[in-house]
């Protein structure tokens, strides 16, 4: 224990300002101004929410407190001192600690090992791992965190690992926590749980810092909250004083109905049948296991699951990205297992992929070459050898104004725009070739709520009026339930539960599914494959 | 916003060699008696003589094809380097069938140039196929590739084409049907000239027009984007490396029947190499192409003439090059710069856009 950093937590009384963070403005090499002159502080003791739809500039604005980036204008008193914090490690010596949405675990050390790495119990050069053992039970045991501090990090849940992550910041004397939208891995099992060690947490006086755009879990814990919307702070008020819409009034800058409505689905032929596909990454985990299932034209047909259910890699297999081990996927009747990205799409299926900055796009060069991608041997762009300019700039133009792009011109670099024009612009791309099958996989993940509105009406309109088969795999559950016609639930790679009828699923209900806790039978899983008997 | 970026690449390559050039004349006025004169022939010299700015016209065009070349593998992603080889195959390729093909005026040449673009793309495909195929690390098959070029080309020369009474290694003469023309009268400048400027035009419609280079250019971007939109990443990389080699090859043959009687090269030429600094300059962008290759040569002959007659080495020239090209790839050089301009930029529009967005 001789390497901990020895810090008295009550030096600071709690309800006086513990952080003030002034006149911050951020601007990142491609010229996004993500935070502009943003004004936010802290009381000791207190769980404060940022909540501002995504882009608005939470993450930067947490990035800088951090150390991972650094302000181009602006100050930050912590403790009643101005600070430069440099880097990361800083932060962690100041006393801040931040849990990113990814983890940083390594999989193959055991929990106690990931959280006293860098400050180990010691004796000379040897490492001490019952010492370590020893003092991670005592940690979690003081904090009700329930984890075995010698399971392997890869054997662990998603809510474990996130556990783990607090527990390194606890081990490191924090006193100051940063969450980066805890919630959105979790399902609403372990998201009670979390809430209630955020509690202890805090009568223990730790402070925290709680990043969401989830108007309800700030309203059951926070007490206050700062609210940022593009780039700049709009107030920070008591929880207790604002409605949900009046929450929601200020992250927008409009009302905003969550209902969605929707004519009901009429089911026309099999669109896409996915029959036993099973597929083991280069690790050798399972990902996908039998999965089965038939996608009808004009219905959307969710996807549930928490992250890492194998939801992408179904999508990644059903598009050609991927080879299954075993299995079959038919697109509209004809066998196209095996077949390339191309050879798919040319049949057919646009796909949204959910990872946008790596896959989605190329982000150095323009929107109007970004949006031609996937139709880059279409006769109706030219000859058959060249590009006709002016079709491709008329074409970019069009999907530009149609898709709602906001942007100076098609001719700008797409890496430019913010994370929701990026989307409606690989929206754009994917639907307006008026595909048979469309894989939307978080299709509104880390947008803003006018833009997912958007591409809601969008995949509703295709699905309704032009009787395309849509597959919707999201891990926003309010999406999955509001979207869907039908669903289905993946765990652990299979599928947990099918729901032909979405509106008598309660989310409490869809989580005893997600978690595995419930499972269908082999008969009740057969509907989803819409046979004739 | 393109045009904006476009004036900072022009205005940072254009520091970069004032920064080499002062740094040429600080070396100068260390090691010259007569640093004044020197630095004149450096800067001036090219410009002093009809004959001496033809020379740098001459010295520019195998730079022309290499700088394509290596602008086009750039683009890939797959970093090729075997330019130099390539270049070199197609000149003693070319050097074999003019002395041993008998052809027509006119069609000699042609057919030559046409054999001598294809031995370059055959050599220059061989580390993309080690690439696609087997993953095999196209930097060090590439270089090492050069080497068994230089080697199988003097082969190739000294078994079949030798001059039995020349001292050193070169061939015998051309049949006089296999030259290129001289198009300026009273200098060298022949028609390979021409056929460079086709190439710049044609790379650069290829690029930026037609669906392949489109293709290309996605490839090289982001691999995995390309993968997903369906975009055929191994033909796309094949055709842009094949369409590169033939450049060089085509170079190689251009060089050797435009300049040259016989096979004389006595080593690696090193055009491909100095491809990559053309390249560079031009930001693997064909239409810039020409104006790099025109700056590389122009300082080679001025510190040419520089050396001839005064008591400055043309070394020198060496170092220019080292500096401006390690200011042109060091990309925090001015970053600061550009920084500060998009941060006004950024904090302007949003001014601007301010009401738009919300």
């Amino acid at each position: 224990m001789n390497q901990m950093i020895h810090r008295d937590p009550d030096d600071f009384p709690v309800g006086e300002e513990i952080l003030r963070m002034s006149g911050i403005t951020k601007v990142y090499g491609n010229g996004v101004l993500a935070n502009d002159n943003v004004n936010f502080s802290v009381k000791k003791g207190e769980i404060h929410a940022i909540m501002g739809e995504n882009g608005a500039g939470k993450s930067t604005l947490m990035k800088i407190l951090f150390g991972s980036e650094q302000p181009d204008r602006g100050e930050i008193c912590f403790k009643g001192r101005v600070l430069t914090i440099e880097s990361p490690k800083k932060a962690v010596e100041l006393g801040i600690g931040m849990v990113y949405q990814h983890f940083n675990l390594a999989e193959s050390l055991t929990v106690a090992e990931n959280i006293v790495v860098g400050q180990e119990p010691d004796r000379g050069i040897f490492f001490r791992q019952k010492n370590a053992y020893d003092a991670v039970e005592a940690l979690a045991k003081k904090y009700a965190f329930d984890i075995d501090p010698k399971s392997r990090v890869r054997d662990i849940s998603v809510g474990k690992k996130q556990k783990v992550e607090i527990l390194k910041i606890l081990y490191r004397n924090s006193e100051l926590i940063i969450l980066d939208e805890p919630t959105a891995v979790l399902t609403p099992q372990e998201t009670e749980e979390l809430f209630r060690q955020l509690l202890l947490l805090k009568q223990n006086g730790y402070t925290i810092i709680f990043i969401s755009h989830k108007i309800n879990e700030v309203k059951t814990i926070c007490d206050r909250m700062t609210i940022i919307r593009a780039g700049k702070t709009r107030g920070t008020y008591d929880v207790s004083e604002l409605s949900a819409n009046d929450i929601s009034v200020l992250m927008v800058g409009r009302d905003v109905v969550q209902k969605i409505d929707k004519p009901s689905a009429k089911p026309g032929k099999t669109a896409l049948s996915v029959r036993d596909l099973c597929y083991r990454n280069e690790h050798g985990a399972v990902m996908l296991d039998h999965v089965s299932f038939d996608l009808r034209a004009g219905e959307i047909l969710g996807v549930a699951g928490v992250e890492g259910s194998g939801q992408r890699e179904l999508a990644e297999a059903v598009s050609g990205m991927l080879k299954a081990q075993g299995g079959t996927v038919a697109l509209e009747g004809s066998d196209v297992t095996g077949g390339t990205p191309g050879e798919i799409r040319a049949l057919g299926l646009s796909h949204i992929h959910e990872d946008r900055m790596s896959y989605g796009i190329a982000k150095n060069v323009s929107i109007t070459e970004n949006l031609i991608a996937n139709r880059c041997d279409s006769g109706e762009l030219g000859s058959k050898a060249f590009f006709d300019r002016k079709k491709t700039s008329s074409l970019a133009e069009e999907l530009v104004k149609e898709y709602q792009i906001v942007c100076k011109s098609p001719s700008v670099p797409i890496g430019m725009l913010s994370g929701g024009n990026i989307q409606k612009a690989v929206v754009a791309r994917e639907m307006s070739v008026e595909p048979r099958v469309l894989l939307a996989n978080q299709p509104t993940r880390g947008i803003d709520v006018g833009a997912v509105e958007f591409i809601h009406e969008r995949l509703i309109r295709d699905s309704r009026e032009k009787d395309c088969a849509v597959l919707l795999i999201s891990s926003d559950l309010n999406e999955v339930l509001e979207m869907s016609d039908s669903l289905i639930v993946m765990y652990k790679g299979h599928i947990s539960g099918y729901f032909s009828d979405v509106s008598a699923l309660t989310e409490q209900e869809l989580g005893l599914y997600m978690l595995g806790l419930k499972q269908q039978d082999g008969q009740a899983l057969k509907e989803a494959l819409h046979e004739e008997v | 916003m393109k045009k904006f970026k476009l004036d900072f690449n022009l205005i940072r390559t254009m520091i970069a060699i004032g920064i080499a050039l002062l740094l040429a004349l600080v070396i100068i006025l260390l090691t010259s008696d007569d640093p004044w004169t020197a630095f004149y022939y450096f800067i001036a010299g090219p410009l002093s003589k009809a004959k001496r700015f033809a020379n740098v016209i001459e010295a520019m065009l195998p730079l022309v094809f290499t700088g394509l070349s290596v602008s086009i593998i750039a683009r890939t992603g797959v970093f090729n380097l075997a330019s130099e080889g390539s270049l070199f195959i197609g000149g003693a390729v070319a050097a074999l069938c003019g002395v041993l093909l008998p052809l027509p005026p006119v069609v000699s040449p042609v057919v030559i140039l046409l054999i001598g673009g294809l031995a370059g793309m055959l050599a220059l495909l061989i580390p993309t196929y080690l690439r696609v195929k087997w993953n095999a690390n196209e930097i060090v098959s590439s270089l090492m590739l050069n080497y068994v070029l230089y080697y199988l080309g003097t082969f190739l020369i000294r078994t079949f084409v030798r001059d039995p009474d020349s001292g050193y290694l070169q061939s015998t003469k051309f049949h006089a049907e296999a030259d290129l023309p001289v198009i300026v009268p009273g200098t060298r400048i022949h028609a390979g000239a021409i056929i460079a400027l086709l190439c710049v035009a044609a790379l650069y419609f290829f690029l930026f027009r037609s669906r392949l280079g489109y293709k290309v250019r996605m490839v090289g971007e982001n691999p995995k984007f390309s993968f997903y939109s369906g975009i055929p990443y191994a033909l796309s990389i094949f055709a842009a490396q094949a369409l590169a080699g033939f450049v060089c090859g085509l170079g190689g043959a251009t060089e050797m029947l435009g300049m040259f009687d016989c096979y004389k090269w006595t080593g690696l030429p090193g055009y491909g190499w100095d491809g990559i600094i053309v390249a560079t300059l031009a930001r693997n962008n064909p239409a810039w192409v020409p104006l790099g290759a025109f700056f590389l040569a122009y300082m080679r002959t001025g510190a040419d003439m520089m050396t001839r007659y005064t008591d400055v080495q043309n070394e020198v020239v060496s170092i220019i090059q080292g500096v401006v090209i390690i200011l042109l790839v060091a990309e925090s050089f001015l970053a600061g710069w550009q920084k500060r301009r998009t941060f006004k930029e950024a904090t302007e529009n949003a001014k601007l856009e301010g009401g738009a967005e919300a």
